[in-house]
């Protein structure tokens, strides 16, 4: 195991390099439209519902889509991204993942997200600014990073990776179909034969930071992940399980994390799919 | 500009714990709602006042909970 350094820069930090050259600062919520609300300054921000995503097929961004993204928003391939947003930095870590895997060097994420610097009452802008186009050019994605659904099934089946569950323990249970407020985006509820159930936000502390290495060892180790073989983490559409995924792979040094992008709107919803309950 | 008259607090809301956030940012309250487990934000309003943005993020919130079906597990 190989806990990543500079993966997490505090709120401190942003305020003093934001605008620096060489760095850009990137706002992706849950909520498209809080960056309109107030966003760091000089920060940029994007639509996950329309930027960070395939909009004609299901599937990540497509790599062309990302170089446009990228360029327009003078990011080159050297550049060093910072990404924070709402939620505890839900969307953030799905642009993190998502960067990843086009392999990008240097993205780190704002530990606190949104929450954290708006607690502390620090500057807010609603100007969009706007930056020098750059060129950039993504990697072949490396997907292992990422799993598909046969690799879930042959994880059920053969117990070969251990499957983490990011929801809410209702979510889990099968209690209830979407978070709370939001609409229902399965046929059934429950989980994934065999998942362990470690809700994404035992990743985090109250004010929106992570926490600290032996905390997040001792939370996974609990349920008996250990990092000794492969983790496959998902949720509902991939975001949450972005988070669980960076918190195992970065701050734990996992080596053999996925993030199952799919996640329960995939499974939830297909036919003849083994569903455990509660 | 700096955020003021920022609040961040929890009440339940159609039978859900929700969180309620609202600050003003130049002339605009602005106010978000988001579930207490899992945390997802699924309710914002802006006003001229606190009561106005919280009042109109409450009222689209307790009509989105209001959908949410709990089965029997």
């Amino acid at each position: 195991m190989k806990v990543m350094a500079n993966v997490l820069v505090t709120t401190d930090w942003v305020a003093q390099h934001a605008t620096d050259a060489g760095v850009r600062v990137v706002e992706v919520d849950v909520d498209t439209t809080a960056y309109e609300q107030g966003h760091v300054p000089g920060s940029a921000g994007w639509n996950w519902t329309t930027e960070l995503c395939d909009t004609l097929v299901r599937d990540i961004v497509p790599p062309a889509k990302l170089e446009q993204l990228l360029g327009s928003t003078g990011i080159d391939n050297k550049t060093t991204i910072v990404l924070y947003g709402d939620n505890n930095n839900w969307f953030a870590a799905w642009a993190f993942w998502q960067l990843k895997v086009y392999g990008h060097d240097d993205v780190r994420i704002m530990d606190g997200g949104r929450k954290k610097w708006l607690g502390e009452g620090r500057d807010l802008s609603t100007e969009k600014p706007s930056f020098k186009p750059a060129t950039y050019k993504a990697e072949v994605p490396d997907l292992s990073l990422r799993a598909f659904l046969p690799e879930v099934q042959q994880a059920v089946a053969g117990k070969k990776a251990a499957l983490v569950d990011v929801r809410s323990p209702q979510e889990f249970s099968g209690e209830i179909l979407a978070p709370p407020g939001l609409p229902e985006t399965c046929q059934r509820g429950g989980h994934i034969p065999g998942a362990k159930s470690i809700p994404w936000g035992k990743n985090c502390n109250d004010d929106g930071t992570f926490k600290s290495f032996d905390e997040l060892k001792a939370l996974y180790a609990e349920k008996g992940i250990t990092g000794d073989q492969p983790v496959i983490a998902y949720c509902r559409i991939g975001e949450r399980s972005s988070l669980t995924w960076f918190a195992m792979k970065y701050l734990l040094g996992f080596d053999k994390v996925k993030n199952y992008d799919g996640s329960w709107t995939e499974w939830g919803n297909l036919v003849g799919a083994a569903v455990e309950k509660p | 500009m700096k955020p003021e008259d920022y609040s961040r607090r929890q009440q339940e809301l159609a039978g859900w714990a929700v969180t309620i956030e609202t600050y003003k940012l130049g002339d605009v309250y602005h106010c978000t709602i988001a579930n207490v487990d899992p945390g997802a934000r699924f309710a914002r309003a802006d006003g001229a006042t606190r009561e106005e943005a919280e009042s109109h993020a409450i009222e689209k919130a307790t009509r989105y909970l209001a959908q949410t079906r709990k089965f029997e597990v």
